[in-house]
């Protein structure tokens, strides 16, 4: 018995499914949530979002948010969610080099954080295009 | 002589003016659609936020909400009011209407001793503010067409830590809500404290799990609706902001058509009266020849 799936951003709803399963960064660590799962209301992380209808499997790039479980419907409002295939991978590894660039330049904490997390991001996008790219070889 | 090209220099002019109010019209109409989309695209989210609030809200028993944007002062000493308008103007009474409204806002805080200080989103509600020296503690212009979240969210977060330090006791939002094409309205909302979303199916009470906690949880929850609530606003406001410049320039179009068909009508009165003014004039330099 499959659930439905419903991941919304301030912009726009991003998908609307039945799905099988799917494994979330959340705080606490990442959760996977399979149909029948107990009411849950859960922060998430940023981090790679991970899909499974049947045999297929989508990764998402997920930039924060709130997670919803009720009677095996799974909301998601996502502060910003990204597509395998919506990512520029050029521009995410442009990113990362800049603020590893940035970060060696040791400046001031505030600037630091920043950096931080615009690594941290630019790191998602990656791992997530990558994962898209070794999944269709195989 | 003179009148007639007098006239028809003025109808070019009309003409000239009636096709550019046409084209901007038709900019808008197609803006506007977009706004229009937009909006609509935004409810699913603040729909699924409010619902999820409501839920948790229900559940809160007790629970202090002090410290938290839920938290009602007494007495108010400070207030803030966010007014969103557009940066351009040329879209009938939209820009007065809602400046009228922030002047009764001020005037009636005034009235009970409470210091009003203004966050302005648009050009032309900053400028009126700069104007009449009132409190500007926050700007931001230019946001476009189709604004996304992080675009609002340096203001959200200005009010968010102004509300928290004691900078301010009440946060309002003051945008044109978006009724239909013809109808704008300047509406007024307290957007802090947060007034708890009330769940209308209160019966469907399951406990959750919460992780990390449930004070956590709600603490990221709260931001995130207040900045909901000011895209919200904005996006209405645009879509305002589109119709009314559409049905502004259909008038003006309109006027112009008219002006067209009357100065037209004067004009062939003129050039008649020209032609008899001729003809008579030879007719009677005819006779006076006749009868030389």
């Amino acid at each position: 018995m499959p659930m439905q799936l419903e991941i919304v951003t301030a912009e726009r709803v991003v998908l609307s499914d039945e799905v099988d399963q799917l494994n979330v960064p959340t705080k606490d660590g990442r959760i996977g949530v399979l149909p029948r799962h107990a009411p849950l209301l859960t922060v998430l992380d940023i981090g790679e979002l991970d899909i499974i209808k049947g045999n297929e499997r989508t990764p998402f790039a997920l930039f924060g948010g709130f997670m919803q479980v009720l009677s095996n419907r799974v909301t998601i409002l996502a502060d910003t969610v990204e597509r395998a295939d919506e990512i520029d991978e050029a521009r995410a590894e442009r990113a990362r080099v800049q603020a590893e660039e940035r970060l060696r330049q040791r400046q001031s904490d505030q600037d630091m954080a920043l950096a931080e997390a615009e690594l941290r991001r630019a790191m998602i996008r990656l791992r997530v295009a990558q994962l898209r790219k070794i999944r269709r070889q195989q | 002589m003179s009148k007639t090209r007098e006239i028809r220099r003025r109808i070019r002019s009309a003409k000239n003016v009636a096709q550019i109010t046409r084209a901007m019209e038709m900019v808008s109409a197609s803006k506007m659609r977009r706004a229009q989309r937009n909006v609509l695209a935004t409810r699913p989210y603040a729909d699924r936020l409010r619902d999820v609030m409501a839920e948790l809200m229900a559940r809160m028993v007790g629970g202090s909400r002090r410290g938290t944007l839920l938290e009602a002062r007494s007495p108010v000493r400070k207030v803030a009011v966010v007014v969103i308008t557009p940066d351009r103007g040329l879209c009938g009474s939209l820009i007065s209407n809602i400046l009228r409204r922030m002047i009764r806002f001020i005037l009636e805080q005034r009235e009970q001793h409470h210091e009003v200080s203004v966050v302005a989103m648009g050009k032309k509600g900053r400028d009126f503010v700069a104007r009449n020296n009132q409190a500007l503690v926050a700007e931001v212009t230019q946001l476009g067409d189709s604004p996304r979240l992080q675009d609002i969210l340096g203001i959200a977060t200005e009010v968010i830590s102004g509300f928290r330090k004691g900078d301010y006791d009440e946060v309002y939002l003051l945008y044109s809500e978006f009724v239909n094409t013809l109808v704008q309205r300047a509406a007024l909302r307290r957007l802090l404290p947060i007034e708890p979303p009330v769940d209308a199916q209160m019966e469907r009470r399951v406990d959750y799990t919460y992780e990390p906690s449930q004070e956590e949880v709600l603490e990221e929850l709260l931001p995130r609706y207040v900045e909901v609530q000011i895209y919200q606003a904005l996006l209405e406001s645009i879509a305002s902001e589109h119709s009314a410049r559409m049905i502004a320039m259909r008038n003006a179009t309109d006027n112009s058509k008219e002006l067209v068909k009357d100065l037209t009508l004067s004009f062939n009165k003129a050039r008649q009266t020209s032609i008899t003014n001729e003809v008579s004039e030879i007719a009677s330099g005819a006779v006076a020849l006749a009868q030389g």
